[in-house]
């Protein structure tokens, strides 16, 4: 999960990481009543930012300084409901003002080829990064961090000192580095980046802008992250899946797809692709992995969110049993068409294939449920799922 | 022969007490391997029944089930937030081989066993969140059916399990050396270019099928070391063309990576490296029928 810039500000402040006031704010109002309250420490200065888990903000017209709280309120206005590269801001943060001298970058993320951390140190800071490493990545200061060791000492040492930065500055990056990586180890981060970290005129050190990725793994963990998620971003047929354990994924198409395995289920959305192409551009409506255990239940979860998704013409059922046998998932497949009655109106394709798949076949093929089609292979079923999309 | 898992392989169940534990165990009995033991420490010196009367001790430790019966593999079905102990307990006893099954492990925990392993030295980590691997035939570790496709000259390595299945499934007539399914978790023990290389080297391996999806550059490296590496015929498949952005990591991790993850990209830097890449599944299997039907001709 991605946090919000606010969200990684507090996060920072809560483990020690030297961060400037900020509150958020969803009204104008709010804004200007923040601003009064958090420009007092800068001269009445602020910075109304929007809160967008993209980058490019600032271009966007997403960022601006206000002088006052008045001007914080017609910002606010003004960035409150724009749309950052399709993603709406409903929320900005006012952030006190900083009178920056030199801007800075640090990050720590998971190097999956490596599998360890990585740590990248730039005094280069608040450009975009992927630019600065291809255009100059000798000024990217890159060191690996040892899951098992971490950020100590001597690897904070060696961090600054790869990034090149003066002794005096070195000396004041240095424990901010540490305290960053406490962020990372303690949250269970898989990205945790300041961009920019400053020097301000005075000196200081500070993260003016963080971007924190968590690992919903590590959830158990952590009972605080729940709170973090932003639901107002999830689809509603995302957020009714969710609610039911579903592994689910709206998509553009006219295709519901439910099949088992995340590996099976991303191949059937592509092969549904290809077979469209021949039927007007027919493209998958969903990615939906039932996991192992295909029960009626979960089948009648699966195809109730599915069908309750208006752009859904037909639906494929791929399954390959592996520990599932097929009949239990032909079952499912039959139990949950009792259970949806009259509400399940569109054209089942099913594909099975694996353990157990003659009994399978026979159960549907003696329910002969008006809207199954049962397809021998998956690329046929595809075909099949796309063109009764097509004529519906 | 065979690649990690022969019929020399003396399995022990790390979890074998729990429902998935017992599940599988049975499984794997069935199929005809080498269940030795199994670890549970409040269990210790009792015995499990599986059916047709066979009898599976427990043992207090990986280390002592080593002791006792010479076991040289270990499978993981202990719970996510169990599984760092229990692997880093494999590895402490010095298990040549440690297949972690278990799904939903934080990252830090398996970037914290993996690299502990690799600094002992002593154990291959396959997974975690995986289905295992199976020679079939000769011994089964995990949670592939066994009774898809038999042994036969094909190596196959995947991230997905369910596409383990179904490739072997398309492929059963020709039968299989090894199929290892490494997991598709950002960190994980054993990659594709190590089953390549065992594969490489394993005279009873003809040609091998490697199948990607979406997500870091392991399929981009891998291509690189088959290009230098392996003379064998490589067949691919990458799924993930249509799935939705957003899954992935932020700006940072595409820096690392040095690629966008996408499996156009992955195809490309395969179909570069020589290997034919199939469009569906079928359409691969189809691509290596060809293969070994021209190897035998």
């Amino acid at each position: 999960m991605d946090l919000f810039e606010y969200q990684a500000r507090d996060m920072f402040e809560k483990h020690g990481v030297p961060v400037l006031a900020g509150a958020v704010a969803t009204t104008p109002e709010e804004a200007k009543e923040a601003a009064e309250r958090i420009g007092t420490a800068s001269g009445g200065v602020t910075v109304v930012k929007a809160q967008v888990k993209t980058g490019g903000r600032g271009k966007a017209g997403g960022v601006k300084v206000a002088k006052s709280a008045d001007e914080a309120h017609e910002h606010a206005s003004a960035i409150l409901g724009m749309d950052i590269k399709g993603h709406t801001v409903h929320r900005v943060m006012i952030a006190q003002g900083a009178q920056i001298a030199e801007e800075y970058y640090f990050s720590i993320l998971l190097d999956r080829a490596n599998r360890t951390y990585l740590a990248m140190c730039s005094r280069e800071g608040g450009v975009e990064i992927e630019q600065l490493a291809v255009e100059r990545p000798e000024a990217l200061a890159r060191v690996v961090v040892d899951p098992n060791v971490g950020i100590d000492d001597a690897k904070a040492r060696e961090i600054v000192e790869a990034a090149g930065f003066d002794a005096d500055t070195a000396a004041k990056v240095e424990p901010v580095v540490k305290t960053l990586w406490t962020v990372y180890r303690e949250e269970d981060a898989t990205l945790v980046e300041v961009n920019p970290l400053v020097k301000t005129e005075g000196g200081d050190i500070v993260a003016l802008d963080g971007k924190v990725s968590l690992d919903a793994n590590a959830d158990f963990r952590h009972p605080d992250h729940e709170a973090l998620e932003d639901s107002s971003a999830t689809d509603p047929l995302e957020a009714q899946a969710k609610e039911k354990g579903l592994n689910y994924v709206k998509l553009d198409g006219s295709v519901g797809i439910i099949g088992n395995g995340a590996g099976l289920v991303m191949s059937t959305l592509d092969v549904v692709a290809y077979a469209g192409e021949e039927f007007g551009g027919q493209k998958p409506a969903n990615f939906l992995d039932i996991g192992g255990g295909a029960s009626a239940q979960v089948m009648a979860d699966g195809l109730h969110v599915i069908l309750g998704d208006p752009q859904v013409k037909s639906v494929f059922v791929n399954v390959f049993g592996g520990i599932t046998a097929c009949d239990a998932v032909a079952d499912g497949i039959v139990g949950a068409l009792d259970k949806l009655g009259d509400e399940a109106t569109k054209p089942l394709v099913v594909r099975l294939d694996g353990n157990n798949v003659e009994e399978g076949r026979r159960i549907l093929a003696e329910r002969a449920h008006p809207l199954v089609t049962l397809e021998e292979t998956m690329d046929g079923a595809a075909r099949r799922a796309a063109e009764l999309a097509s004529q519906n | 022969m065979a690649i990690f898992l022969t019929t020399d392989s003396k399995v022990i169940v790390q979890g074998m007490t729990g429902s998935e534990g017992m599940k599988h165990t049975q499984r794997m009995l069935r199929s005809g391997t080498a269940v030795v033991g199994g670890v549970n420490p409040r269990k210790a010196g009792t015995e499990v029944e599986f059916e047709g009367g066979v009898t599976v001790p427990v043992f207090g430790s990986v280390a002592e089930a080593m002791e006792a019966t010479g076991a040289n593999v270990s499978v993981v079905f202990v719970p996510a937030a169990f599984t760092k102990a229990a692997a880093t307990e494999a590895i402490d006893a010095g298990i040549p081989l440690c297949v972690v099954i278990t799904e939903g492990v934080a990252v830090k925990d398996t970037a914290e066993f993996y690299n502990y392993a690799a600094q002992q030295g002593g154990t291959r980590i396959i997974g975690p969140n995986c289905p295992g691997l199976i020679s079939p035939g000769q011994s089964n570790a995990g949670i592939i059916p066994a009774d898809i496709a038999e042994g036969g000259r094909i190596g196959l390595v995947s991230k997905s399990g369910t596409l383990t299945y179904q490739m072997m499934y398309e492929l059963r007539d020709f039968g299989f050396s090894s199929a290892v399914g490494i997991g598709g978790d950002p960190v994980i023990g054993t990659t594709h270019i190590d089953c390549l290389e065992a594969f490489q080297n394993d005279p009873d391996t003809d040609a091998i099928v490697m199948i990607g999806e979406i997500g870091g550059d392991a399929e981009e490296r891998a291509a690189a070391y088959i290009k230098e590496h392996v003379t064998k015929p490589v067949v691919g498949y990458v799924a993930g063309f249509t799935a939705p952005e957003g899954k992935t990591m932020g700006h940072a991790g595409a820096i690392v990576s040095g690629s966008s993850g996408t499996a156009a990209a992955k195809k490309e830097a395969l179909e570069a490296a020589g290997v034919k890449v199939g469009k569906t599944p079928s359409e691969t299997a189809e691509l290596m029928r060809h293969i070994m039907e021209s190897l035998s001709s």
